[in-house]
């Protein structure tokens, strides 16, 4: 149901086809833009009162940056300490391999259900559908991620997975499928409706797999960041727990920790510090889990650290900022990008997490506007990796590869413009029969309708009418 | 000061007006400007789209046409910003050490008009009149990219006559986006949508930006509607006088 798009070898919807819907959903227009602006003002307001957020910035940029040229090493560090602080620790080269292990230790315990706290990674390779095909059922805990895995409908945001719905809209699904009949739309009872669903769960289930926010390769501390506490019920009630991280997740230090711990609620719920921080270093007999499994995800990030550029999208915290300041985003909602990954920083990682040829709307999902990048607390530069893997994209189509529908037009149609701008001449024959064609469109005024792909600019904007005389002729003639 | 226009293709083919405007300012000023006749396209719609490899020739040209140039000045934030910020990487690229130094050489010297006037040159004042209600829309590429910051808000607010109106969520993009208005349309016309909200609730006659590209967005819109707002290049506001209105 959830992790759309990460099918092996099956390329992606693209964007343009998508987005019309979303954006004709008047009642997701509205519930984006309020929710979205929110969050942006609780954002800026914290992150104003730090003089030194520039410098902090800079400072998680580096941590993470460091980290990742030396990702072998921290990792194996990391594995070491798991282990000796009595944790188990494998290693995930792909989802399906990740969903096996995850399906294995299932059944080890006899677990029929397990539970489930942090899901986007695991979104991303599918587990719950994989566990569902061995007999296993699999519940969210987080509150948004409990209504949408009820609604059958995957993920829109990052942190706000259900972000698209309003509280009338989740009162009905309750009442629907949790069989609570007096409920009102009221935020309290209806955190008091899951709850009491919640709360049989969390007592009952012997399993609970999480993703992790960090974890620290120099001690083997796993660290989870929540609001609600869930989280922390999945992560010290069940006997046993499986942890599946994304192998960029790792930190060098308790210090760079702490760094990462003051950026990341600030830049995505817009508080301080969020309720519930949870770390915890292999097991403690007598006092939590009984047993800890850490899987180690690849499923395509090494091939995103062999490329230069591209490879600080891996720096990323899933902080959501980005997605809240895009101004794409806030009109098409998450699932017009078809990946577990929305917003700009999807519009990055998904192509190169699944090969650009998958994926090649997504890079142009985005006006270049900038917006994600001066709030991302990490400093990726998102739209210069955009443009990359705009370039990457053209190269695959010029082999043959990707979704584009008009790739061999629009190659023309470039190189025609490149080599026309190649020499004085050519470019000013090409401007003057430019402005002659739009002198003919337009009948001597504004041009109100152009033909082919120029129809798409001229259904809601004119053109201006063509100048008789290039700025060119003018300078000319005037000297 | 000897000043080497950039005019843009875009401007010197669309906006001639825009280019004229620059040249009356700079002369007002005492300043001497050039116009590097072998200039043609920076290429920011090839890099921007994916084409980086047709784009090179482009960026060899720009550097050698402007190679002795004191400063090259254009109308244009988002060729500016090609100058500035795409550049680099793509000179990086095509593993020409001498290129690459070129293009950071040539990058430290291209300036978009407004910051040129208020950063380099430090003038606010450039003797303009224009008794008009005028709101600004600063562009995504002028904020973000050049990071010109309030410079065209504080040129404009010395021009005499001028009533100024801060456009509200003003730093949000107007959905241009260069390609992105063609190739992702609908979510492009969202976009505008908003900015025309935001343009018309300033109750403004004229609506200005430092990129006519921007404002060909906008304005092709405010036309298709009559809403009864104009749009202008910043460049053509400030070469107004009481003699000669210029937009
Ligand atoms: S890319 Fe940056 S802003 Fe976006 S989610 Fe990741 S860390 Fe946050």
């Amino acid at each position: 149901m959830t992790g759309i798009g990460t099918r092996p070898g099956r390329p992606l919807p693209r964007f343009e086809a998508l987005a019309p819907a979303r954006l004709d959903d008047a009642q997701l227009r509205r519930n984006l833009g309020k929710a979205t602006a929110t969050i942006r003002g609780k954002r800026q307001t914290v992150v104003d009162e730090l003089p030194h957020w520039e410098a902090l910035r800079e400072e998680g940029r580096a941590a993470k940056a460091a980290v990742l040229a030396e990702l072998d090493v921290r990792l194996e560090q990391l594995e070491a300490r798991v282990r000796a602080a009595g944790g188990q620790v494998h290693w995930a080269p792909t989802a399906a391999d990740a969903t096996r292990i995850v399906g294995d230790i299932a059944a080890r315990h006899a677990a029929r259900e397990v539970i489930k706290v942090k899901s986007i990674t695991t979104d991303e390779i599918r587990l719950n559908e994989a566990l569902a095909a061995r007999g296993i059922v699999a519940t969210e805990t987080d509150l948004a991620e409990l209504i949408i895995q009820l609604a059958g409908e995957p993920s829109s945001h990052i942190l706000v997975p259900a972000i698209h719905k309003n509280r009338s809209e989740i009162r009905e699904l309750f009442v629907a499928r949790l069989g609570q009949g007096d409920l009102t739309d009221e935020p309290r009872a209806l955190a008091g409706a899951a709850r009491r669903h919640l709360r049989a769960k969390f007592l009952s289930v012997p399993m609970a797999v999480s993703g992790a926010n960090f974890a620290v390769a120099e001690t083997g501390a796993v660290c989870v960041v929540e609001s609600e506490g869930n989280g922390r019920m999945c992560l010290t009630l069940p006997r046993v727990l499986v942890t599946v991280m994304g192998i960029e997740k790792v930190v060098a230090s308790w210090d760079d920790l702490g760094t990462m711990l003051q950026l990341l609620p600030r830049s995505s719920t817009g508080e301080r510090m969020n309720p519930y921080t949870s770390i915890w270093t292999g097991v403690t007999p007598g006092d939590g889990p009984e047993e800890f499994h850490l899987v180690l995800l690849d499923n395509g990030r090494t091939q995103v650290l062999a490329d230069s550029v591209g490879r600080q999208a891996l720096q990323c915290i899933r902080c959501s900022a980005c997605l809240n300041v895009c101004p794409v985003y806030e009109r098409t909602g998450g699932h017009a990008y078809a990946s577990v990954y929305p917003g700009p920083i999807g519009a990055i990682l998904t192509p190169q997490l699944l090969g650009v040829e998958q994926a090649d709307s997504l890079p142009y999902a985005s006006t270049l506007c900038g917006a994600c990048y001066d709030v991302c607390p990490v400093k990726i530069n998102i739209p210069e990796v955009l443009v990359h893997l705009r370039g990457r994209a053209v190269e695959r189509q010029a082999a043959g590869a990707g979704t584009h529908p008009y790739p061999r037009l629009e190659r023309l149609a470039m190189r025609l413009a490149a080599w026309a701008f190649g020499s004085t001449t050519r470019y000013t024959l090409a401007t003057r029969v430019a402005r002659v064609a739009l002198r003919l469109l337009g009948g001597g005024g504004a041009v109100t309708r152009l033909p082919g792909y120029g129809a798409r600019w001229t259904a809601v904007r004119d053109l201006p009418p063509p100048p008789a005389q290039s700025f060119r002729d003018w300078w000319d003639a005037r000297t | 000061m000897r000043v080497a226009l950039f005019i843009t293709c875009f401007n010197d083919t669309l906006f001639p007006d825009t280019g004229k405007a620059l040249v009356t300012v700079l002369e007002r000023l005492g300043h001497v400007v050039d116009f590097p006749a072998a200039q043609t396209c920076c290429g920011q719609a090839h890099i921007n789209t994916g084409y980086r490899r047709d784009a090179v020739p482009l960026m060899r040209r720009f550097v050698d046409v402007f190679a002795g140039a004191e400063a090259v000045v254009a109308p244009s934030a988002s060729c500016a910003g090609t100058i500035r910020d795409l550049y680099p990487a793509l000179a990086n690229e095509t593993g020409d050490a001498s290129l690459a130094a070129a293009v950071r050489e040539t990058g430290a010297r291209t300036w978009e008009f407004t910051e040129f006037l208020v950063r380099r040159l430090g003038v606010t004042d450039v003797g303009a009149y224009f008794p008009h209600r005028v709101t600004y829309h600063p562009t995504c590429h002028s904020l973000r990219v050049l990071r010109v910051g309030d410079a065209p808000e504080r040129l404009l607010r010395a021009v005499r006559g001028l009533d100024y109106v801060p456009l509200p969520q003003g730093d949000e993009c107007c959905g241009f986006g260069g390609t992105f208005a063609v190739k992702n349309a609908d979510t492009s016309v969202a976009m505008l949508g908003d900015k025309l909200r935001a343009v018309q609730a300033t109750k403004a006659e004229v609506c200005v930006a430092a990129d006519n590209s921007c404002l060909m967005h906008i304005g092709g819109a405010l036309h298709r509607q009559r809403a009864g707002i104009r749009i202008a290049h910043i460049a053509q506001v400030l070469a107004s006088t009481e003699s000669e209105r210029l937009a």
